[in-house]
């Protein structure tokens, strides 16, 4: 054993360890530097999940039930799947209406009602209170284990004054008004109560995983062995299967797991940590494997230690409960038993800390407030002579604290004896289920109403007390236990844990299905007999879309007249005057107005007043005291509806508007790019005419400087006359020329040329065309090398006249080109599967590099020869757009070793873009 | 004193034309086939005058022109632009380069005889 003083003394340093804590997470806070803006952090508060009945619990029912511990855990893991899609939504909700416990939100959700939030909050009062008392009387059989000799058990302690349980319950509420009450916040966040959590979430965790280890490898030879030794004995080999020796109740463990995923929501302390103190939704992600991994590790040494513990001391010889600390005490490792129980006292007051809180809230917000608004102070509260009421408002909360603990504390005199741990647990998860219908269906379904709401948690209230919360009264003693086996009023059927005749299911399930169904088929049932009210109505749209609106176009159900003079003090004071004050300036600033004085005082305004208001005194109340200051008109379902239009058509008119500033920019761009598109073939345009004006010009000017000579000039000797006349008839022939191939070329490109396809015998063309220049090759002592392939070529459709066309085009250009005397061309064809391709390659000067990519534009004539021969500079062009036509290409090889090299392929399949056009071009 | 006149053109047949017209008319003629001949040209022989067309290889008319000023020993030279190129903003540029006079193609012969024995004779 330890020295009470010991155990005392190290609780107290340790309590004071996590009090530096929290207030170092304040102070960050207040300096603006967030310790808890971390996934992590977020992720291990969770973790206040995992209480006394973790710590000391899991263990009691794994050595009575074997695997039956799990559901409890393996309930949240399944939620943590849902969480981006539950839990987000209802972070989101939180946020945008200042929501501050599970109370405030089904009121809120449901017009804003002060009864169901009352009813919200007795509910989670009555359900909580066992759940406390199982914290102290965790503690309170670690204490006194750690200070019983060995071998002795502890002696029942029969004056309240002697009980450790109540100092605790006392220090407890003490430390929770210091972490949770010291001052209000517009949101409820306890930056310091975080961190602390995180903190300890993560000392139960290695203490537990220490006394694992220990009891494993220190005092068995590992798991294998340890199992082993437990197959051994008969009693223990049952604890290793699922069904314990009987069939497996799946319905228990369906009905644990289910009850356990909704108490992950729906329990005070869990929506305290999950929704209220969340500061970032996108910390959901790493909570979402980190919570799960948490509860893997804390559970890993759960059987093996209610094993070795049974193993240790044998069956039913000691309490399961404390095996933690009661092994490593057995072997004398005091340091490691201490260490055990700090971890138990964390599990412990952590839980208590954050439900205190969360249930004080409830109570200050969700009972006292409602029922002193409804007394004759209401109306001094909201008109002025009250004061500043938030130094009252943090009294209410801290009574309240005191309070909760002290129900806990007297819950755990009076049953706490009778029950295990874990059944305790489970009674007060049962119990927050109730809120299930309510609030999930609330967040998913408009259909919902207060009404509904209220028959579906009363009907699941009452149930709950009949069949789970009187049994357990009545098994404590406490209450004549006749009603059990004989039902209310001597009927059978109304027997408590055989409803109905239902039997075959444990207490739990049993009550859990009733309750449930009850709950569920009243609140689907009376929300649909009964129309919501107007208020009803707004709230739920504003609940069940909140994923849809920005906080910028969401309607305001609100229509009356207010005053800045009046809102102001009124939530001054409720938050405290300075506080407000810099509100308002914060909201004057977003709304654009120079000086509070300046706002204007619309539905806006009185939107923002209520919800900073709710913050501090709930969703209800504060309904209440903004009609007190304000002329309300009251809304109906149809000015809910016409607001919620004006809203949807503001916010379509807003789409709309950008999708056409869109489209608008869309087109404009079209536009540019079009008028781009146009002026570049305006400059095309001119060039060509600036181009054919220059060539016509040029063979004129000679003719008329000429003509003119000869007419002037009558002593002009004969062969003079002669050699002019001969330029000129020699220009007049270009200028045909000229015309004819710039008409010609524009025919092509506009589409109305004349295509008279055929099927054309390349070799035969090809023998023609040379024959055709072999007068000007003659003439240029030139040569032509024709080089047909040996095997015959297939014949091609297209139009013969044009390919000749191309061919001389390029054969003239070649004799143009090389020496005279000693020319050499080469034309040549191939063939293959894909087309033909026909090369002309002669031995002249090349074409230079800078005047390639240009020789097939219009009116380039290539090499600026002194005798350069006379060409229109429109041959290849037109030859480039005949053989585009045929889907060929015709190109300058780059790399020919001399002279120039053209060559052109025509596809098989050349017919021509217009296939066999034989009448005439001009279609329309 | 007999003035030298050079022709400087691409196009053979307008040079025939304009060195008959200008031989006729009792100037001495040099000719040059693109604008880097004409600039070589106008160094060695300095005529007084140059007919010089606008698109001629190697060298534009606009170039030579502008070379031509840039050069203090050949300053004086008269310029006469001929161009095939009508719109205004060709001769803008012609007249912007420097040239003394500017006629478009095809021109009538008597004008073009009549404006460069105006040009010479001012210079003179």
């Amino acid at each position: 054993m330890l020295s009470p003083a010991l155990v005392i003394g190290t609780s107290v340093a340790y309590l004071l360890l996590l009090f530096a804590v929290a207030s170092h997470g304040d102070r960050r806070a207040l300096q603006g530097r967030s310790i808890i803006g971390n996934a992590w952090i977020y992720g291990l508060s969770i973790a206040v999940y995992c209480s006394a009945w973790t710590y000391f619990g899991s263990v009691g029912r794994a050595a009575s039930a074997g695997v039956w511990f799990l559901p409890i855990y393996l309930g949240p893991m399944l939620a943590m799947i849902l969480a981006w899609i539950v839990l987000r939504k209802m972070i989101r909700i939180a946020r945008e209406h200042r929501i501050t416990s599970i109370a405030d939100f089904i009121s809120s959700r449901y017009g804003k009602s002060p009864l169901l939030a009352g009813l919200v909050t007795l509910i989670s009062v009555v359900g909580i209170v066992p759940y406390i008392a199982l914290q102290l009387k965790g503690v309170s059989v670690a204490y006194a284990l750690m200070t019983t000799p060995l071998g002795q058990t502890p002696a029942h302690v029969v004056h309240w004054w002697g009980d450790s349980a109540l100092y605790l319950a006392l220090a407890l509420a003490g430390f929770t008004i210091v972490f949770g009450a010291r001052h209000l916040d517009g949101a409820e966040r306890h930056e310091g109560m975080v961190a602390a959590i995180a903190f300890e979430s993560l000392v139960k965790l290695l203490a537990f995983l220490a006394v694992g280890v220990f009891v494993v490898w220190g005092l068995y030879d590992g798991l294998g062995d340890l199992f082993a030794r437990a197959q051994a004995v008969p009693e223990l080999q049952r604890l290793l299967t699922l069904g314990q020796g009987k069939s497996f109740a799946y319905e228990q463990w369906f009905a644990l797991t289910l009850l356990s995923m909704l108490s992950l929501f729906l329990l005070p302390r869990q929506f305290q940590m999950m929704v209220v103190e969340n500061v970032d939704e996108q910390h959901l992600k790493r909570a979402a494997w980190v919570f799960p991994l948490y509860l893997l590790l804390i559970n890993l040494f759960v059987l093996p230690i209610a094993l070795a513990g049974l193993l240790y001391f044998g069956p039913g010889q000691a309490n399961a409960e404390g095996f933690v600390l009661s092994l490593p005490l057995a072997q004398g490792r005091q340091a490691l038993a201490l260490l055990v129980f700090i971890g138990g006292l964390s599990a412990a007051t952590g839980m208590v800390i954050v439900e205190a809180v969360a249930v004080s809230t409830m109570v200050c917000n969700g009972l006292v407030m409602p029922l002193l608004l409804r007394t004759r102070f209401g109306p001094v509260l909201g008109t002025g002579h009250g004061g500043d009421l938030t130094r009252f408002l943090l009294n209410i909360r801290r009574t309240a604290i005191v309070l909760i603990l002290l129900l806990g504390y007297v819950y755990f005199r009076l049953a706490g004896e009778a029950y295990a741990l874990v059944s305790i647990g489970l009674i007060s998860f049962a119990a927050v289920a109730q809120f299930a219908p309510a609030l999930l269906g609330g967040m998913y379904w408009k259909g919902g109403t207060r009404a509904g709401a209220l028959a579906g948690l009363l009907s699941g209230f009452a149930l709950w007390i009949y069949t789970l919360m009187l049994p357990s009264l009545a098994k404590s003693g406490w209450l004549a236990d006749g009603f059990l086996t004989g039902g209310l009023f001597g009927i059978e059927l109304l027997r408590p844990e055989q409803l109905f005749g239902l039997r075959g299911l444990d207490g739990l399930t049993h009550s859990l299905f009733w309750s449930l169904l009850a709950n569920i088929g009243a609140y689907v049932g009376v929300s649909l007999w009964q129309a919501p009210s107007a208020r009803e109505t707004s709230q739920a749209l504003l609940f069940v879309d909140v994923f849809e609106r920005t906080a910028a176009d969401r309607p305001v159900f609100w229509r009356g007249r207010a005053k800045v003079a009046d809102l102001l003090p009124l939530l001054g004071r409720f938050i405290g005057m300075a506080r407000a004050t810099a509100q308002f300036e914060d909201y004057a600033r977003q709304q654009g107005a120079a000086r509070i004085d300046q706002i204007k005082p619309d539905a806006q305004l009185v939107h923002f007043v209520e919800t900073q208001l709710a913050g501090a005194i709930g969703s209800a109340s504060a309904r209440v005291m903004v009609a007190s200051v304000a002329e309300e008109e009251s809304l109906n379902l149809d000015d809910v509806m016409l607001i919620l239009d004006e809203a949807s058509q503001l916010r379509a008119y807003a789409h709309a508007l950008e999708d056409k500033s869109q489209s608008l920019e869309r087109a404009t761009a079209e536009l540019r790019h079009a008028n781009e598109q146009l002026k570049s073939l305006d400059r095309m345009k001119d060039d060509f005419m600036s181009s054919v004006t220059h060539e016509l010009r040029t063979p004129l000017t000679s003719i008329r400087a000429l003509t003119e000579s000869m007419r002037d000039d009558a002593d002009m000797p004969a062969e003079t006359r002669q050699q002019f006349l001969g330029i000129v008839v020699a220009e007049t022939e270009r200028l045909s020329r000229l015309v004819n191939q710039v008409l010609d070329l524009a025919k092509i490109e506009s589409g109305h040329a004349e295509w008279h396809n055929i099927d054309v015998d390349l070799c035969a063309l090809l023998r023609q065309a040379v024959q055709t220049t072999s007068e000007m090759y003659r003439e240029r002592g030139a040569q032509v090398d024709l080089q047909l392939p040996a095997d015959p070529v297939p014949a091609l459709r297209a139009d013969a006249d044009r390919l000749t066309q191309v061919v001389l085009n390029l054969l003239t250009n070649a004799a143009k080109f090389v020496p005279a005397g000693s020319g050499r061309v080469l034309l040549g064809l191939q063939h293959d599967a894909t087309g033909l391709t026909l090369t002309v390659q002669d031995n002249g000067p090349g074409i230079p590099s800078e005047q390639r990519a240009m020789i097939f534009d219009r009116f380039h004539q290539g090499s600026h020869h002194p005798d350069r021969p006379q060409g229109t500079g429109l041959g290849l062009p037109i030859s480039r757009q005949i053989v585009e036509h045929f889907g060929g290409r015709i190109w300058l090889e780059p790399d020919a070793a001399q002279g120039a090299c053209f060559k052109l392929w025509l596809p098989w399949q050349a017919g021509g873009r217009d296939q066999d056009v034989t009448g005439t071009g001009d279609k329309p | 004193m007999i003035h030298k006149i050079l022709i400087a053109d691409d196009e053979p047949n307008i040079v025939i034309s304009l060195e008959y017209l200008m031989k006729r008319a009792g100037y001495e003629v040099i000719v040059a086939r693109d604008g880097q001949e004409a600039l070589d040209a106008i160094r060695r022989e300095r005529p007084q005058l140059v007919l010089l067309d606008v698109m001629m290889p190697k060298k534009s008319g606009f170039e030579v022109c502008q070379e031509l000023r840039a050069d203090e020993a050949l300053k004086g030279t008269l310029v006469l632009m001929l161009t095939a190129k009508g719109r205004d903003t060709d001769i803008d540029k012609g007249l912007g380069v420097g040239a003394d006079a500017y006629m478009t193609k095809p021109f009538a012969t008597k004008d073009l005889v009549a404006k460069v024995a105006a040009m010479l004779g001012a210079g003179a």
